[in-house]
C-alpha cells in the first residue's frame, strides 16, 4: 500500500489527467449526441456547433452570464463532492439551498445595520442554516443507521412544502400576489462585478457571488488536502473501519460532514438571494441541487475540476437559451443530454474501477 | 365527511400504488430505485403521444409501458451489469425523462381515459383502480410464497446465495428492475389518462413519494399500498381542504412519517440486506 502511495506521488500528475480522460470522453459523447439529433430533426449539426463556441465566449458580456450560471453550480457541486469524499450522498442541496436563501432573505429584511456588518450576518445566518438542515439526515444516519439518501430527498420535500407555506402565508410581500418576500435591504446585497469592472455593461448579472464560489472551492481544496479534517474525512470515506481503529469516529464525521456540505450547499441560495434576486421567490432554484451531481461527478470531486465543469454547465445553460431561440429546439434537449451524461460518467466510472482492481 | 375523500384517496394512491409495486420488486432484488420519477414521466408521457397518434387509449397503454420499460432497461444495464451507483443512475434517469419529455413536448390536445368500470357498493373508477390491490395480494404471494420470490429475495439478501446456487444473481436483478418499470409506467399511464392531458413534469415527486411508500410499508406489497392509502389520504385532506390546517404539513407528512418509521422511532423498517451492494 506505501508502495503504491509513492508511486502514485511521483505521478500525480498523469494520475489525475487520467482521472479526468471519462469526463472528456462523456463531454465529446454529449455533443456528438446531441449534433446526431439535430441531424435526425433535419438541422445543420455544424450550425449549433458554431453557437456553442459563440455563444458564451463572444464577448465579456456573454462570458459574465456564463460565470452567472455557473456560480450555484459551483457551490453545489462542492457540496455533493465533499458528502462524496467521506461517502456520504448529499441529495438534499435542493433543500438546503432554499433553507439558506430563506435565512438569507429573512435576515436581510428584518436586521437594519452597515453593510460590513449585515453582509457577514446573512451570509452566516445562511449557512447556519443549510447545515443545520443538512445535519439533521447526517445525524439520523450516525445515530439510527437511516440511509442518508432517503433522508435527504424526504427533507427536501419538507423544505419545499416549508418555504412554499411562509412565502404565501406569512411573508409573503403585501400587496403581491406573486409567491415572493419583500425586497431585502440594501446593505444586505452583494455588489454586481459590473460596477469594479468597465469590460462588463451594467446589465449583466455578474456579482461577487461568483468570486466567493471561487474562494469557496480554494478553502475546500486546502481543506481537504491539508488540514486534519480533510484528512479524517477522506479516510472515513476510503477505509471506514481504518478510521475508526485509527481513533476517528466515523458517526461524528458523517454529523458535520453533512452539516458543511448543507453550508456550502446554502451558499447558492446566498447566490440568489443576495447577489441576484434580493427577495426569496419561491421555486427560484431550477434544480441546481441536482445538476450539482453531475457537476461533482464532472469534475471527479476536485474543487477546481467541479469549477471548470460548473463553468462548462453555465456555458450549456447558456447555448440551451441560444439554440431555443435561434435553431428553436427546445431547451429539453440539453436536459435529456445531462441524464445521459451523468449514466454515462457513473457507468465509465466503475468499469476503470474495476479494471484497475483486476490489474 | 371521511367517506366524501375516499374517491379522491383513490385516485391519489393509485398511481403511487403501482410505482410502489414496482419499486418493491426492484428493491427486493437489490436494486435501489430512484428513477421510478422518471419512469412515471416518460409513462404518461407515452400514453398521451402514444393515444394521440394511434386514436386508442390500449396503444397509448403500451406505449407508456414500453417508454418505461426502456428506462428501466437503462437502468439495469447500467447498474447490474456496469456496476454504476444505483442512486446517481436514478438520479440520471430522472433528469433524462424531464428532459426526454420537455424535448418532445406533446400538444396540449386531450386524449380520452382509460375505462372506467361501474362496481356495486364502491363507485366508478378507472379499471386501473380496482387492478391495484388485485396486483399488491398477487404480488405478495409471488414474492412470499413461492420459490419464484424467494429467489427475487435472494438477490437483494445476499450478494452470494444465487450463486451458490448456480443461479444468475444479475438475471433476477434484470427481472426485478423491468418489474418496476412496468409498474412505474402503468402509474404514469393512469396519471395521465385521468387529467387527460400531459404537462411537463406533471408527476412532481410522486416516484419519490413512492418511495417512500415502499420504506414506510417494510418493503413488503401489503404494506406498502396500505402506505400509499395514507399517503392519498393526505393529499386528498389537502385538497379538501376543509379543516384550516396548512396544505403544505398534510403535503411534507408522508415524508415526515418515513423518516420517524427509518429512524426506528415508531415501528422497524430493515431494508433488504444487499439493496445497493454489488459484488466485488
Amino acid at each position: 500500500m506505501f508502495a503504491s502511495l509513492l508511486r502514485n506521488r511521483e505521478s500525480q500528475a498523469k494520475q489525475l489527467f487520467v482521472s479526468f480522460i471519462p469526463s472528456l470522453l462523456a463531454i465529446v459523447g454529449f455533443f456528438l449526441l446531441c449534433g446526431l439529433v439535430l441531424q435526425i430533426r433535419g438541422q445543420d449539426p455544424l450550425e449549433f456547433y458554431s453557437i456553442i463556441l459563440v455563444s458564451g465566449f463572444a464577448s465579456f458580456d456573454d462570458f459574465g452570464y456564463v460565470l452567472f450560471n455557473a456560480t450555484p453550480l459551483i457551490f453545489t457541486g462542492l457540496a455533493v463532492a465533499i458528502g462524496y469524499k467521506s461517502g456520504l450522498f448529499n441529495i438534499g442541496c435542493e433543500g438546503q439551498l432554499y433553507i439558506a436563501a430563506f435565512a438569507a432573505a429573512w435576515i436581510g429584511i428584518h436586521l437594519n445595520l452597515p453593510p460590513f456588518l449585515l453582509i457577514p450576518f446573512c451570509i452566516g445566518g445562511a449557512m447556519i442554516a443549510g447545515a443545520g438542515w443538512g445535519a439533521i439526515p447526517g445525524l439520523l444516519k450516525a445515530k439510527y443507521g437511516a440511509h442518508e439518501v432517503i433522508n435527504t430527498i424526504m427533507m427536501n420535500f419538507i423544505a419545499f412544502a416549508l418555504m412554499n407555506y411562509l412565502v404565501t402565508s406569512v411573508y409573503q410581500e403585501p400587496g403581491q400576489m406573486i409567491p415572493q418576500t419583500q425586497q431585502i435591504h440594501e446593505a444586505a446585497r452583494l455588489p454586481r462585478l459590473a460596477s469594479f469592472l468597465p469590460i462588463l455593461p451594467q446589465s449583466n448579472p455578474l456579482n461577487v457571488s461568483f468570486l466567493l464560489a471561487c474562494g469557496c472551492a480554494v478553502c475546500c481544496y486546502i481543506f481537504l488536502t491539508y488540514t486534519r479534517w480533510g484528512y479524517e474525512l477522506r479516510l472515513v470515506g476510503n477505509a471506514r473501519d481504518a478510521a475508526a481503529y485509527g481513533g476517528i469516529n466515523p458517526g461524528t464525521v458523517t454529523i458535520w460532514v453533512m452539516a458543511l456540505s448543507g453550508a456550502i450547499a446554502g451558499l447558492a441560495g446566498v447566490a440568489e438571494v443576495m447577489g441576484y434576486r434580493h427577495r426569496f421567490l419561491d421555486n427560484f432554484s431550477s434544480g441546481w441541487g441536482f445538476t450539482g451531481i453531475a457537476v461533482a461527478l464532472l469534475g471527479r470531486n476536485n474543487p477546481f475540476g467541479i469549477l471548470a465543469a460548473a463553468i462548462l454547465f453555465g456555458s450549456l445553460n447558456k447555448v440551451a437559451l441560444d439554440i431555443e431561440i435561434l435553431l428553436e429546439v427546445p431547451r429539453g434537449l440539453f436536459l435529456a443530454g445531462q441524464g445521459m451524461l451523468i449514466i454515462w460518467l457513473v457507468s465509465i466510472e466503475s468499469l476503470s474501477r474495476r479494471g484497475t482492481k483486476k490489474s | 365527511m371521511i367517506f366524501e375523500l375516499i374517491p379522491s384517496t383513490l385516485r391519489m394512491a393509485t398511481p403511487l400504488g403501482f410505482a410502489a409495486l414496482g419499486g418493491i420488486y426492484s428493491e427486493r432484488a437489490g436494486v435501489i430505485n430512484l428513477a421510478l420519477e422518471g419512469m412515471m414521466l416518460i409513462g404518461a408521457f407515452g400514453y398521451v403521444i402514444g393515444t394521440q397518434a394511434s386514436g386508442s387509449v390500449w396503444i397509448g397503454l403500451l406505449v407508456g409501458i414500453g417508454f418505461a420499460l426502456a428506462l428501466a432497461l437503462l437502468h439495469a444495464v447500467a447498474t447490474v451489469t456496469f456496476h454504476a451507483d444505483q442512486i446517481v443512475t436514478g438520479v440520471g434517469i430522472n433528469i433524462l425523462a424531464l428532459g426526454i419529455t420537455e424535448y418532445l413536448l406533446p400538444t396540449t390536445e386531450q386524449v380520452g381515459g382509460l375505462p372506467h368500470w361501474k362496481l356495486p357498493f364502491i363507485g366508478t373508477y378507472s379499471f386501473i383502480v380496482y387492478l391495484l390491490p388485485v396486483l399488491m395480494v398477487a404480488s405478495h404471494i409471488l414474492l412470499f410464497k413461492t420459490p419464484w420470490g424467494l429467489r427475487l429475495r435472494a438477490a437483494g439478501e445476499s450478494t452470494e446465495a444465487l450463486a451458490a446456487l448456480s443461479l444468475s444473481r444479475a438475471k433476477w436483478q434484470y427481472i426485478g428492475v423491468l418489474l418496476s418499470g412496468i409498474f412505474a409506467g402503468i402509474g404514469g399511464c393512469f396519471l395521465a389518462s385521468e387529467v387527460h392531458y400531459f404537462t411537463k413534469g406533471m408527476t412532481a415527486g410522486r416516484g419519490y413519494l413512492a418511495l417512500a411508500a415502499v420504506i414506510f410499508g417494510n418493503w413488503r406489497p401489503l404494506s406498502g399500498i396500505a402506505a400509499c392509502f395514507l399517503f392519498g389520504f393526505a393529499t386528498a385532506l389537502e385538497l379538501a381542504n376543509r379543516w384550516n390546517i396548512p396544505g403544505q404539513l398534510l403535503n411534507s407528512l408522508p415524508y415526515i412519517l418515513t423518516m420517524v418509521v427509518l429512524a426506528g422511532w415508531v415501528g422497524t423498517s430493515r431494508p433488504p440486506a444487499s439493496l445497493g451492494k454489488m459484488q466485488s
